[in-house]
Parts: C-alpha cells; sequence; structure tokens
C-alpha cells in the first residue's frame, strides 16, 4: 500500500541504516507528514543535517539536501536561507550534534531568528560513535564515556532556545507522534527560528547502558519521564526533578533575520547608490 | 628630483601617521601622475604604541614598497626619531616635533623641529590636525608632491565635518616650512 | 597629471580593499565572516558594498560558521567569499574540507600573519603556504593563489573566482600582512574588460541529473539548490547520484577524479612571471610581498654584473613542478627567499631534482625580507 511517506522519499536509500526500534523513523514521519499537511512543493524543500544517526535524514528525503558536518547545520543552513530566501529551510540535528559541538551555532541562530526550522532528535546520547554521554543525557545516567554515572548537569535546550530568541519552541516525544507531527507543522508554518525538540530513544546505546534493553522499555521511559505543559506548570519543583515538559512554550512574532536585511538593502542603496 | 623618493613617518598609535602616509600616497598616485605605495608597521593597540607608516614615491613602477633609507624621516616622538634616525639617508632630511623630541640625534643631515603639537593644540584648540600640519611642512620644505595635489588629497581623505579645519592646517604647514627654509639659509642645519 | 581626466578609474587603494574591488567585480554577492586582523577590511567593504547591489553579508558567530555560511549560499546560488588570517584559517580547514568534496566554488582569503596561535596578529608571514596545501585532512586538491600588488590582489580575486566556478573547488586566496595593509595606485578595469566564468549549468532536465557524474574535463555541472534539480550532498564519499557509497571502485574513482580534476588542468591554473631569467645563472623564486624585494635584488645584482633572475610564482597550488625543474637545469643556483622557515623551498628542492643547489633565505621576525639582505645572500653563496 502507498502512503503519504512514499511521495517523500529517496527510495535508493533504504533500507535505512538505523537499528530496529530506532526513533529517528517515527521522527523523519512526523517530518514528512507536517510537510504534506502543509502542502509544501518539494522543490522549494531544502533539509540540512550536520552528523550522528539522526542526520542521516537528510538522504532519505527527496528535496535538495545536505548532510553537513558535525554540529554545523545551522550556519550551513543560515548561508542557504540567506542567499535565498523564498527556500524553505529544515535543519536536523541530533542532542551531542546541537548543544555541544553545534551549541554556539544554535544558541546564534536563535539569536538572530533567522527563519530555520530546526528540529533535534533528543536521544540523550552519542548513538553513532557508541553511546557517549552528550549534553542531553541527564545527570545520574550512565554512557561509554559515564561509566560511573553522568555528573554533568544537562542543558534544557528548549529553555536555552526561548532565551536565546527563537521565536517558536515545542517539545515532543516519539511516544507522541500525532503531537510532535503537530509541533513541526507549526513550527515549519512559524516565520522566524523555530524549534522543536523531540524526545527520542536509542535501545542500542542509551537503553541497553540504562537497564532499557527493549525498544518498548524505552518508550514507556519517554512516557514515564514526560508531562504535558499544563500539567507540568502545577508541580513542584522535587516533582519536576527528572521529567520533562511537553507542548508549545513559546510563539511569538519577531522579525525575521532575511526580512530585516531587506532593509538593509534598501537603506544602502538608498544613501549609497548604486555601485 | 630622485627617481625614488622614501619617506618614513613615525610616532605613536592616534597621531594619525597612517592617515597622513595615506594623504600623501593619493597626492602623489592619483593627483601629481605618479607611482606611490604606502605601507605601515603598528601594535595591537589603537593608541600608544609605536607606529610607522611609509611612503614611496617614484617616476616608474616601484618594486619593494617599504623604506630601504628613508630620504624624509618625520618623527614625533623621541623613540620613533632614536630608532629611525639611523636609517636616514646620508643627504636625507629630518622633521620632528621640537617638544615632543628633545634631544635631537647628533647628524649632518639637515633638521627641521618645530613645536607641531602644541601649534595645532594653540591655532585649532585640537591636536587631531598635528598630522596635517606635518604634511604641510614636509610638502611646503621639500616639493615631495605638489601643493595642489596635497590639498586634494587632504580634502578626500578626512571626514566632511573636519575638512575646512584641515585645510587650513595644511596652509599653515606650508607657512611653517617657509620660515623654517629662511632660518635655515641663516643658521645651518639645525633649525627651530 | 590628473589620471581621472583620461577617464580611467584609478584609485589609491589598500590591498584588502582591492580584493573586495575585485570580489565585486568577479560577481560576488555574498560573504561570511568573523573579525580578525589583518583581513578584517575585506569584511568591512563587503558589508558596506554589497547591500548597495542586492547581494548580503552577515558576520557569523566564528570562523567555523562563516566557512559554512559560505558554502551555503554558493549551492543556494550565489558567488561567496570569506577573509580571515592564520588563527581562523586553522578553524576554516573542517568545511574547507566539505566544500572541496562536494565541489562547492567559494574564495578564501588568508591575509598572512606571524604564527602558530595568536602569533604576530598585526606583523606578516607567509607560514601558512603548507597549510594552504594540506590544512584539511584527507587527498585533497587545492588552489591557492598568492598576489604581491595591490594591483595584483585585484585580478587574482577575479582570477581566484573564475578557477573556483570553472572546476568547483574551493580557491584559497594568500595575502600576506604588508600587501593587505599597503595601499598602491590601481586601474579598477570595466566589467566589460574583464572575463567572468560562472559555474557550469546541467543541460539535461532533473530526472536524468546526475549531480557529481563529470564532463569530459572531470568537472561535473552543479544545479543550485531552489533550481528544480533535488538531489543530495554529504561529506561522506559519494556516488555520482551524490548518495553515500562504500563501494571501492567507485571511493577510488572519486577520490582520483577529485584530484585530477586540478592536476591534469594545472597548465589553466599555473600563472607565474619571469624577471630577467633568460640568462641567469642564480634564479630567485618568490612570491607575496617578499617577491618585489627579489624583484629590486635582480636589478641591483644586476648593476653588479651578476646574472640573476626571478621566478614570481603567482599560482602556489598547484606548483609549477616543471618550470622549477627547467629553470635547475638552466642555472647553477636557486635562492627561494620566504618570511617563514623554508615551505615553498620543499616544494622547489623537490622540482629541482638535485639539478643545481637550492638554498634558502628566511626571516621570521615580523619583518619583510628587504632587496639588500637577498642580495648579500647571494654574494655570500656564489663564494662558496
Amino acid at each position: 500500500m502507498k502512503t503519504v511517506i512514499d511521495e517523500y522519499i529517496r527510495k535508493a536509500m533504504f533500507p535505512n541504516m538505523w537499528c530496529p526500534g530506532c526513533g529517528n523513523g517515527i521522527v523523519l514521519g512526523a517530518i514528512i507528514r507536517a510537510i504534506d499537511d502543509l502542502g509544501w512543493d518539494k522543490d522549494e524543500i531544502v533539509a540540512v543535517s550536520g552528523i550522528g544517526c539522526s542526520s542521516r535524514i537528510t538522504g532519505y528525503v527527496d528535496f535538495c539536501s545536505m548532510n553537513t558536518t558535525h554540529g554545523r547545520a545551522l550556519p550551513f543552513a543560515t548561508g542557504i536561507k540567506m542567499a535565498n530566501p523564498d527556500l524553505k529551510v529544515i535543519v536536523v540535528m541530533g542532542d551531542g550534534d546541537c548543544s555541544a559541538i553545534g551549541g554556539n551555532h544554535f544558541i546564534h541562530a536563535a539569536r538572530r531568528n533567522i527563519d530555520l526550522t530546526a528540529i533535534i532528535i533528543n536521544n540523550m546520547i552519542y548513538g553513532m560513535t557508541g553511546g557517549q554521554y552528550s549534553p542531553l543525557t541527564p545527570t545520574g545516567k550512565f554512557g561509554s564515556t559515564a561509566p560511573y554515572g553522568n555528573i554533568d548537569q544537562s542543558f534544557d535546550l528548549a529553555e536555552l532556545a526561548i532565551a536565546a530568541g527563537a521565536s517558536y519552541v515545542a517539545r515532543g516525544t516519539v511516544y507522541n507522534p500525532r503531537q510532535s507531527t503537530s509541533l513541526i507543522k507549526k513550527a515549519l508554518d512559524k516565520k522566524g527560528f523555530s524549534v522543536v525538540e523531540i524526545i527520542s530513544d536509542c535501545p542500542v546505546s542509551y537503553g541497553k547502558m540504562n537497564k532499557m534493553k527493549s525498544p518498548v522499555d524505552m518508550l514507556k521511559w519517554i512516557k514515564d519521564i514526560t508531562v504535558s505543559k499544563k500539567a507540568w506548570d502545577g508541580l513542584s519543583p522535587d516533582e519536576k526533578r527528572g521529567k520533562y515538559a511537553i507542548g508549545e512554550f513559546l510563539s511569538k512574532d519577531r522579525p525575521d533575520y532575511t526580512e530585516l536585511y531587506e532593509e538593509i538593502i534598501k537603506k544602502a542603496q538608498e544613501s549609497g547608490g548604486n555601485k | 628630483m630622485k627617481e625614488r623618493i622614501e619617506m618614513c613617518l613615525s610616532g605613536s598609535g592616534g597621531q594619525g601617521l597612517i592617515l597622513a602616509g595615506i594623504i600623501l600616497a593619493e597626492a602623489a598616485g592619483i593627483y601629481d601622475g605618479k607611482e606611490a605605495v604606502q605601507t605601515q608597521s603598528y601594535g595591537p593597540e589603537a593608541r600608544g604604541g609605536a607606529s610607522r607608516s611609509e611612503v614611496v614615491i617614484s617616476n616608474g613602477a616601484i618594486d619593494y614598497p617599504k623604506v630601504i633609507k628613508s630620504d624624509i624621516l618625520l618623527a614625533l616622538t623621541q623613540t620613533a626619531c632614536d630608532k629611525y634616525v639611523k636609517n636616514l639617508n646620508k643627504d636625507g632630511i629630518l622633521v620632528a616635533d621640537s617638544t615632543l623630541v628633545t634631544e635631537v640625534p647628533n647628524i649632518s643631515n639637515k633638521i627641521y623641529l618645530f613645536p607641531i603639537a602644541e601649534t595645532a593644540q594653540k591655532k585649532f584648540g585640537t591636536k587631531l590636525v598635528t598630522n596635517i600640519i606635518s604634511l604641510g611642512i614636509i610638502v611646503g620644505l621639500t616639493e615631495v608632491v605638489s601643493q595642489e595635489a596635497i590639498q586634494k588629497a587632504v580634502c578626500s581623505r578626512v571626514p566632511v565635518k573636519a575638512k575646512e579645519v584641515n585645510e587650513k592646517a595644511l596652509l599653515l604647514g606650508f607657512d611653517i616650512a617657509k620660515d623654517l627654509k629662511v632660518k635655515n639659509k641663516k643658521s645651518g642645519n639645525k633649525i627651530n | 597629471m590628473n589620471n581621472l581626466k583620461k577617464g580611467k578609474n584609478i584609485k589609491l587603494l589598500q590591498g584588502n580593499e582591492a580584493c573586495a574591488e575585485g570580489a565585486l567585480l568577479a560577481g560576488v554577492r555574498f560573504f561570511a565572516g568573523y573579525p580578525i586582523t589583518p583581513s578584517s577590511e575585506i569584511a568591512e567593504n563587503m558589508a558596506r558594498e554589497l547591500p548597495k547591489i542586492g547581494g548580503k553579508f552577515i558576520q557569523m558567530e566564528d570562523e567555523i560558521a562563516s566557512m559554512a555560511a559560505v558554502i551555503g549560499a554558493s549551492i543556494a546560488g550565489l558567488k561567496s567569499l570569506t577573509a580571515t588570517s592564520g588563527p581562523g584559517m586553522c578553524l576554516k580547514q573542517e568545511n574547507l574540507g566539505f566544500a572541496i568534496i562536494n565541489e562547492i566554488p567559494c574564495v578564501v582569503v588568508n591575509a598572512q600573519r606571524g604564527g602558530p596561535s595568536t602569533g604576530l596578529p598585526t606583523k606578516p608571514s607567509q607560514g601558512d603556504m603548507m597549510q594552504a596545501r594540506w590544512g584539511t585532512h584527507g587527498d585533497h586538491p587545492i588552489i591557492a593563489l598568492a598576489p604581491s600588488t595591490v594591483h595584483e590582489i585585484l585580478t587574482l580575486t577575479i582570477k581566484a573566482f573564475n578557477f573556483s566556478e570553472k572546476y568547483r573547488t574551493p580557491v584559497i586566496l594568500l595575502l600576506d600582512e604588508v600587501i593587505a595593509h599597503m595601499r598602491e595606485k590601481v586601474e579598477i578595469p570595466a566589467l566589460e574588460d574583464i572575463e567572468v566564468i560562472n559555474r557550469k549549468k546541467p543541460t539535461v532536465p532533473p530526472e536524468e541529473y546526475l549531480p557529481f557524474k563529470p564532463d569530459e574535463d572531470g568537472v561535473p555541472p552543479m544545479a543550485n539548490f531552489g533550481e528544480g534539480y533535488r538531489y543530495h550532498i554529504t561529506g561522506l564519499i559519494h556516488n555520482y547520484k551524490g548518495l553515500p557509497t562504500s563501494n571501492s571502485q567507485e571511493i577510488d574513482a572519486f577520490i582520483r577524479r577529485l584530484y585530477n580534476k586540478i592536476q591534469k588542468n594545472a597548465k589553466d591554473i599555473i600563472m607565474n612571471e619571469k624577471y630577467f631569467l633568460d640568462d641567469a645563472k642564480i634564479a630567485l623564486i618568490a612570491y607575496g610581498s617578499v617577491a618585489r624585494a627579489a624583484e629590486r635584488t635582480v636589478k641591483l645584482a644586476r648593476e653588479e654584473g651578476l646574472k640573476v633572475g626571478l621566478l614570481k610564482l603567482l599560482t602556489i597550488w598547484p606548483f609549477c613542478f616543471e618550470e622549477v625543474n627547467k629553470l635547475a637545469q638552466q642555472v647553477d643556483l636557486i635562492i627561494v627567499p620566504e618570511m617563514n622557515l623554508g615551505q615553498m623551498v620543499l616544494e622547489i628542492e623537490r622540482a629541482a631534482q638535485g639539478k643545481c643547489r637550492v638554498v634558502p633565505y628566511n626571516r621570521v621576525d615580523g619583518e619583510l625580507i628587504n632587496p639588500i639582505e637577498i642580495l648579500g645572500k647571494i654574494r655570500e653563496e656564489i663564494k662558496k
């Protein structure tokens, strides 16, 4: 049976390289459904990613796509968007990719409020390289480089994006694909820098090292650690510990960087004459 | 005039020596139709620290762009004077600020001393035009570029708001040069 | 005489300004950069001039991001430039490799200052010649040009873009602090008087387009993103479709094609100038600001009756191996003055194949080598 997904994927690239039970496929599905809902033309979409399991998504979608260097997807996307603001630019990153090596690019893309949609697949671990801890690994959890437990404090990526100036910030999970699709759709549709973090599972690395051997165990865990934004607001600090709010956190209107640059062009042409 | 004239404008950062070099090179290269190169050497500080601007002017193409032996040396600090006077050509001239360079080097070259910065402050209420007065003096003394060319170059390179004061400063430099020339005829090498 | 009256556009330009002028003439419409001495004037000029012609300028959060943005903008169809110096060049290497493997045209200016590390921010050096060749990891080709006058900065910036577009490769323009900050009289050519090369576009419809299948010249036609050709770009070794491959035949063919794209066209890319080499028994080989000292040395030496000539390199990479090999058969001695501890001299020695003596002359104190020193070196060597 043909599904909506078939219309948007590069069949030559399948079967995909992800492990059984990996959440990346659910996110891929959510992105495609959101795009299909919006009715976007494939020719006007550019998908950009960095390095990691999640970043392979760009190879599977039938858009102009770019699998760039580790952590650098956002500055590549910034160049593309500046050069041709008519393109719809989607950036898919993993948690390590976005928040460690790409952390600086992330906050500056948010600060500029450039019209990109950043989708961060947060499986709380470096999966591709074998389960090392990332800046989003919760304190106390285990990784191949945290054999005695992680002492680092993790980022709240959504709070970080809000503080840095993003226009749209939301969090979903692979346990709630319908909600994730709807959040991604809103993010895509939003002018300015939009961020959707999707909490995902890596049963092979994270699960194995943290006593969740099967993908099902992991999905149940994701269900347990997440609460809706509405419920979250009523929790005490103690109750919030170890939990994640999901839903839409911010949606505001602020001029996007490419629009502001159009103003610069006008100013320069009025004052400086033509060269 | 010599085929190739080498000039060294030296002092400290913030005295406008690099701009002075640019103006000289522009006067020679653009308005007098010669070849000209301006280079510079400076430290990481925007103000203070050693600063030097070099200008080479020639009737033909310029190969080596920097000063080998200077024909004209402007020194606006003692340190700069002590350092660059060693590289002065045997028939080169030294123009120095008499209040900033108090220990005049013992050389056989022609030396022209004048309280340039002090005069800038007195006449224009700002030391910012010290560099332009210096240019007026150098051009007045040496005709290394034409007076018409240096006037045009000053106008093209200083901010519009500061055009008038800089033009006046340049003319003052020309007058100072005239006086220094007269004094030089009377008293030999060291003039002030 | 007033040159302006003759209808020529003659200006006193700083090297960095001339680079910006050249870039605009070459059709650059995007610049991304990060402040660094001694290259910042290029960014400042581009920030002022680009929006006047509808181009875009962005100051990124770091050097890595600048390089990434330049590549992104080029893929989206704009000729793109970035400029930096040694410390920034180190950071750009990662994405420079990405541009090489994906054959994305762009130009990277390195206004060289003393290194390693922060080194001498305001003083010149030629310490990055080998970094230009091998800075990013893996076997890869590169084109690097080194002007020695402000006018050459303008013309070689245009050349750099032309090579970049023609061969789909990043080109490095190696300046040094002396020429980057030097001001000199430059005649700015009219747009109709210069050659501007643009990337070749696919001639097939999107469904037949293979983004990395080369034409006979080794260069694949390039579709810009947003032009209806949907394809994938990856830093992984890829096949004609642009998709990752682990097929060893495809891998081998890809790496060799990438390399040969430049090597086989080396004749078109290599540029140099000869002064008094016809009867020379001693040759100086120099580039950048040092070449100007060497030129003066040749004149001084000839006045003394010494048969000295100069080979001035304008193209650094690919290296003019054959030219130097021939020269080594003609002369008894080659002296290579450089503001480093001997980088291009290694390549020159290799090309000379022992056919003549090759001697370095080095200075690393942040001052430009002067003609008298080189003359001294000649006198010293001929006594040996």
